[in-house]
């Protein structure tokens, strides 16, 4: 108990350090350039003790829960005992790893669609778009992006194949589904990329692909557990750039077939 | 009131968190069926995640949305081009030096680096790769949201911008050092988690509202995904030249 209240010291002291120089920044803008006076300094000061509590307890939450979490599914997914194989030989496929797969798929469809910001800028689109788009329908779409993206970032992982084949393969995807898709909805799909790195998902995920780049033989643990991020918020934004033209393309159809 | 307040938002913090949860547990249970080892510390760090994550968007709410709003309208009202950009680059810049996964991120590829034997492997030449990373990743949210934030003035579509970024990234991603690739690759999604994504977002929403003929729904995106894609270049110069 007290290891975990001195942590949570150092914790305030390294929160405070970090926030010091955004603080600044505003700080000295407001009265600097601005040169008025703050319309409600109390509530704002509030706030700002509420954000650094909230990340001192969050910071020291992630190295109790969320990290270990990662790390210890992504070992226990790749044991010698789960795989059902003897040793670690040279036999294993990148087919024997499919637990690490569908649990990477699964959090990142989970995740995704738990996301309230996501939801948000769902229903946002859903205004823009005057009704082609679902909100429901974008959401999902996410979901499925940043599952798929997860699963084939640790595919990647596993396989050891070069990050940035499959990142740039991504770009040509998506800069080729720009250029045919509806104008407002381009700034959403973007946008609903990056939604899914949030403050949960970025620790969970880099822990998961670190812990994998641990489990597996031949694989450096330093080097190869980085990417999953890029892929993670790669994909939702593919994704939702074909749900928009799926749905463009069949409310475009329903208007033809109609009299 | 703000009792209640704590309260509802304490509840859907769990809500934002129980999906992981579910899957964590529905694969422990179903599927490794093995003994977790330390079931009180995972309990413990679930809880304070979600104190904290209660505490940081209430936080967030009272005090970092609306500053963002208001100085963005307050810059925008002052019309001056270059405070306003000046602004923009000042707040990407102070919140990705402020962004506590950046920290941890700079300090992991500093050890890389200095493994890979691209700096010495002391303290010290760890430290000063750790801090030219993380104002690297700094100047290029700075620079990102400038350009932002001088889009949403001129009104130019939000494609021509991340066009040019993905062009870039491809470009360069063959001759950038191996070990940088990733955490390049990353570096993005890091910036824009914690403190950057809600005062980038006020400001955008802030600016869009702010001056006349722009819509805050279609031209108040887009200013994030420019923010989590221009570091992936500048890491990647960072790994070259280093």
């Amino acid at each position: 108990m007290n290891e975990i209240l001195s942590q949570l010291g150092l914790n305030l002291f390294n929160t405070c350090r970090d926030f010091f120089p955004i603080a600044v920044v505003l700080i000295g803008f407001q009265f600097v350039v601005i040169r008025k006076p703050l319309t409600n300094p109390r509530k704002i000061i509030t706030g700002f003790i509420f954000v650094l509590l909230g990340l001192v307890f969050f910071l020291q939450g992630l190295d109790l829960a969320l990290f270990p979490i990662g790390k210890l599914m992504a070992s226990q997914l790749t044991t010698p005992e789960f795989l059902g194989t003897q040793s670690r030989d040279t036999t294993l496929t990148w087919l024997t790893y499919a637990g690490v797969y569908s649990f990477a798929a699964s959090i990142g469809f989970a995740a995704a669609l738990a996301e309230p910001s996501l939801l948000a800028v769902a229903l946002k689109a859903e205004q823009i778009s005057g009704g082609t788009i679902k909100a429901w329908g974008l959401r999902l779409a996410v979901a499925i992006g940043f599952g798929f993206g997860l699963a084939l970032g640790t595919f990647r992982i596993i396989t050891g194949t070069e990050l940035y084949i499959f990142i740039i393969i991504g770009f040509i995807i998506a800069i080729f589904q720009t250029l045919f898709a509806h104008k407002s909805i381009i700034g959403v799909a973007f946008d609903s990329g990056t939604v899914t790195t949030t403050l949960v998902t970025v620790p969970l995920v880099s822990a998961l692909g670190e812990g994998l780049a641990q489990a597996i033989p031949n694989r450096n643990p330093l080097l190869d557990g980085f990417g999953l991020l890029a892929f993670a918020s790669l994909f939702p934004v593919i994704a939702v750039l074909g749900y928009a033209q799926i749905a463009q393309w069949l409310s475009n159809h329903s208007f033809l077939s109609k009299p | 009131m703000p009792k209640n307040r704590f309260i509802s938002q304490l509840i859907s913090s769990f809500f934002d968190l129980a999906p992981i949860l579910a899957v964590v547990i529905v694969f422990q249970v179903l599927i490794i069926r093995q003994p977790l080892s330390n079931v009180i510390e995972l309990i413990t760090g679930t809880c304070f995640v979600i104190i904290g994550l209660t505490l940081f968007i209430q936080g967030i709410e009272l005090s970092l949305f609306p500053l963002g709003e208001s100085m963005a309208y307050a810059f925008a009202r002052k019309g001056s081009l270059f405070w306003l950009l000046f602004f923009a680059f000042c707040l990407g810049f102070g919140a990705a030096i402020a962004e506590p996964a950046v920290i941890i991120v700079a300090k992991k590829a500093a050890h890389i680096a200095s493994l890979h034997h691209v700096i010495e492997a002391t303290a010290d030449a760890e430290m000063y790769y750790a801090l030219g990373l993380r104002l690297t990743i700094a100047l290029s949210v700075g620079l990102a949201l400038l350009m932002g934030v001088f889009r949403l003035l001129k009104g130019w579509h939000v494609h021509y911008p991340i066009i040019l970024v993905y062009t870039c990234i491809a470009l360069i991603s063959p001759f950038a050092p191996h070990h940088i690739i990733g955490i390049a690759y990353d570096s993005g999604g890091l910036a824009t988690s914690t403190i950057t994504v809600p005062l980038v977002t006020a400001l955008g929403v802030g600016l869009a509202t702010a001056i006349k003929g722009r819509n805050p729904m279609t031209d108040g995106f887009g200013l994030v995904v420019l923010a989590s894609l221009t570091p992936i270049i500048f890491v990647m110069l960072y790994g070259i030249i280093i």
